[in-house]
């Protein structure tokens, strides 16, 4: 019985980790680049729900789709005006761009917001049976990423635009030669990739305390759930982040939790060795 | 013509007569005076620019502050008669290790400083110290609470601050104090050096007093996710929780102690609790317990020391309040505290042994035993622990509901509690 405790906590925060990696894999599987800025844009999506909910006293869900939005314009501009003019360029000049994003963010958001921490004081109650206790706010953030994850797969693949993305992802110069519009579709999909970024962070606000800083250690989760669910495969970012939730929820049952980081990059390590694509594919 | 030459140069030697008795009128009273007044020069690193800026500033208006009102209340009187005035004399350190030793050693033998006082935090600290032992100055250190300092064999350094080993080991006496049926507890705390040694000593305090200890366990700095943690000590049912690390972790954990309805007595923790913010946890702040060097509400005055039966020097927490309030349009932090009363404990001591020098004052040091408006005031004198804060306790406050308000109150020890505590939490 309480090893279901244990188990219902690491899957239930194992959706939203799913969530940030499905941002990150996105843009890796469209652009083949590596988002450096994928963890201060997860702390822009905090704050945003605490700005929002704080000042308007906006419900922190409907904030949410407001952030959500803001972070698909804030990921488009960012692609035009930092990445558009980099993305053939080889690797290190992506990385080196996203990575000047991440400091910019960062840079700025410790000027305005400093780096106390702060909290969106949000409660949806709790439900208890025996030892266990299940968080409203955590049940909430699991159905909205179940239901984020199947609109992407409905987005992605049961609408046009869906399917110019997919095309430019599996071969940009034969979509261009199709009439495909690749530079906005490259856009679209930076945009949606911190879109999700945003939500993932917009979710983490109605539980954890965060800072302009917090979102580095989502962004390290995230390469390994990419790694665990193979790079470019949304779907396989997803399964990723609930085998990382469950084990950081199961392991400390057993031993210390110290032994957490270490048996999850143990992991990462493994994957990379054994199975390089990931467990559930990576993109082609 | 002659006899008015005469009569001009008898004036003139009048005249010169008179001035010279009136010239030397003036200087015979200072003459008096300066033969009993004497200046000390209390000399001190301030962190000026750097880390530790907002602490340090803190620390020196509460040192300036007992400066300026000794001085303003005369000084003190020595045994010989004269009277003692203090002049300060201080650098910026820049927060930097190096530049403290340095500074010190100017301090101790170019400005020849008849007293030093500590730079803030510990790690400076523990470089100043080394100097003024090494030039035979008495220091008085504040704004720094690691032990290792005075394990050194030093005999001239004196410190004023609990020592971390103790910061958490009142919890427990309070928690004794509170329900002595109470024995699992359970020590939870953040894989850092400070939380892990605090957290050790509390281990083998409790262990000590009969407690069992359900759980030792630590967490990575920066965790915002306790579930698994909680899930953990809630399979052990502890009576009461204790550790914590710092402000985010620890408030964190208390929130999610509560939302996770864990049914614990009592919930005590590092750093977090004290800090205003803490209350924006709303009713998961409700009864947790941290320890603070000083707090403007401890109620400590000459009534509780009379109480409880203990000698009493010095303002009243009250006083020094409203006096550091006056000054600097601030309530006082426990920096600022620490500040004034490393200043009180110096005066304390020259008054004692009624002279400046070094040995006669570390005499009188070495037997207070006192309570202040800081607290119990007592130095080991042993040589393995010689200056180590043997007397002081943290004050311990619990967040209370006071109407529908959310307020601090000082819940132990118990000649300055402003409230009983509330118990059990949950």
């Amino acid at each position: 019985m309480q090893l279901l405790a244990f188990l219902i906590d690491g899957l239930l925060i194992g959706f939203v980790y799913g969530i940030a990696a499905m941002g990150l894999t996105l843009i890796w599987g469209v652009m083949n680049v590596i988002n450096l800025a994928h963890g201060p844009i997860i702390a822009l999506g905090s704050f945003g729900v605490y700005l929002l909910f704080t000042n308007f006293g906006m419900n922190p869900y409907l904030a949410l789709v407001v952030v959500a939005g803001l972070g698909l314009l804030l990921g488009m501009l960012m692609y035009l005006i930092a990445i558009q003019r980099v993305i053939d360029a080889p690797h290190l000049s992506t990385l080196l761009a996203t990575f000047a994003i991440n400091m910019i963010i960062i840079g700025i958001g410790t000027a305005i917001f400093t780096t106390t921490p702060r909290t969106v004081n949000f409660s949806l109650g709790s439900i208890s049976a025996g030892p266990i206790t299940i968080l409203g706010t955590r049940v909430v953030a699991a159905l909205a990423s179940i239901l984020v994850t199947g609109g992407l797969y409905l987005f992605l693949y049961r609408t046009t635009l869906g399917k110019y993305v997919r095309a430019v992802a599996n071969n940009r110069a034969a979509a261009e030669l199709m009439g495909i519009p690749s530079g906005r579709i490259l856009a679209l999909s930076f945009g949606l990739g911190t879109m999700l970024a945003a939500i993932a962070g917009s979710l983490i606000a109605t539980f954890f305390p965060f800072t302009i800083l917090s979102g580095g250690i989502y962004e390290l989760k995230s390469f390994v759930i990419g790694v665990l669910g193979g790079l470019g495969n949304p779907l396989g970012a997803l399964a990723g982040g609930l085998i990382l939730g469950v084990l950081e929820g199961v392991i400390p049952a057993f031993i210390t939790t110290s032994w957490v980081p270490v048996l999850e990059f143990g992991l990462f390590i493994i994957i990379l060795l054994v199975r390089p694509t990931g467990l559930f594919g990576a993109k082609k | 013509m002659k006899r008015m030459r005469f009569v001009l140069t008898i004036v003139v030697l009048i005249a010169s007569v008179l001035l010279a008795a009136c010239a030397q009128q003036p200087t015979a009273a200072p003459e008096e005076a300066a033969a009993q007044e004497v200046t000390a020069l209390i000399g001190f690193t301030a962190s000026q620019t750097g880390s530790y800026n907002v602490e340090s500033t803190r620390q020196i208006n509460g040192l300036n502050l007992w400066m300026n009102q000794v001085n303003d209340a005369g000084g003190i009187k020595l045994a010989d008669g004269s009277v003692v005035k203090f002049e300060s004399k201080f650098y910026d350190d820049e927060s930097n290790k190096d530049r403290v030793q340095e500074l010190y050693t100017r301090l101790a033998t170019e400005d020849n400083a008849n007293f030093l006082i500590s730079p803030y935090s510990s790690g400076l600290t523990d470089a100043a110290a080394v100097i003024a032992e090494q030039y035979g100055k008495v220091m008085i250190t504040t704004g720094a609470a690691s032990d290792s300092t005075y394990q050194k064999g030093y005999t001239l350094v004196f410190q004023t601050y609990t020592p971390a080993s103790k910061y958490l080991t009142g919890a427990a006496d309070l928690l004794a104090a509170t329900d002595p049926s109470v024995k699992k507890i359970a020590i939870v705390h953040e894989n850092d050096k400070f939380s892990t040694d605090v957290s050790t000593a509390l281990n083998d305090y409790a262990l000590s007093k009969g407690y069992e200890v359900v759980i030792f366990e630590g967490y990575d700095s920066g965790t915002t996710d306790f579930a698994a943690f909680i899930n953990k000590i809630g399979e052990t049912a502890p009576d009461a929780i204790m550790g914590g690390g710092h402000f985010q972790d620890g408030s964190t954990f208390a929130k999610q102690i509560f939302e996770k309805n864990v049914p614990v007595k009592f919930l005590a923790l590092l750093v977090a609790p004290p800090e205003p913010t803490f209350a924006e946890l709303g009713d998961a702040a409700l009864g947790v317990i941290g320890p603070s060097q000083w707090e403007p509400l401890a109620n400590f005055d000459a009534e509780a020391a009379s109480s409880a039966g203990m000698a009493w020097f010095g303002a009243s927490s009250q006083e020094f309040t409203a006096a550091y309030t006056a000054a600097y349009t601030e309530e006082p932090s426990y920096h600022a505290a620490g500040g004034y009363i490393s200043g009180l404990l110096l005066q304390q001591a020259i008054e004692q042994a009624g002279s400046l020098e070094t040995q006669a004052v570390k005499t009188a040091l070495e037997n207070i035993d006192a309570l202040t408006f800081f607290g119990h005031v007592k130095f080991d004198t042993t040589p393995e622990n010689h200056g180590l804060q043997v007397g002081h306790s943290m004050v311990y406050i619990q967040w209370q509901k006071s109407g529908d308000v959310l307020a601090k109150q000082v819940v132990w020890p118990a000649e300055g509690a402003s409230a009983a505590t509330v118990y059990p939490i949950r």
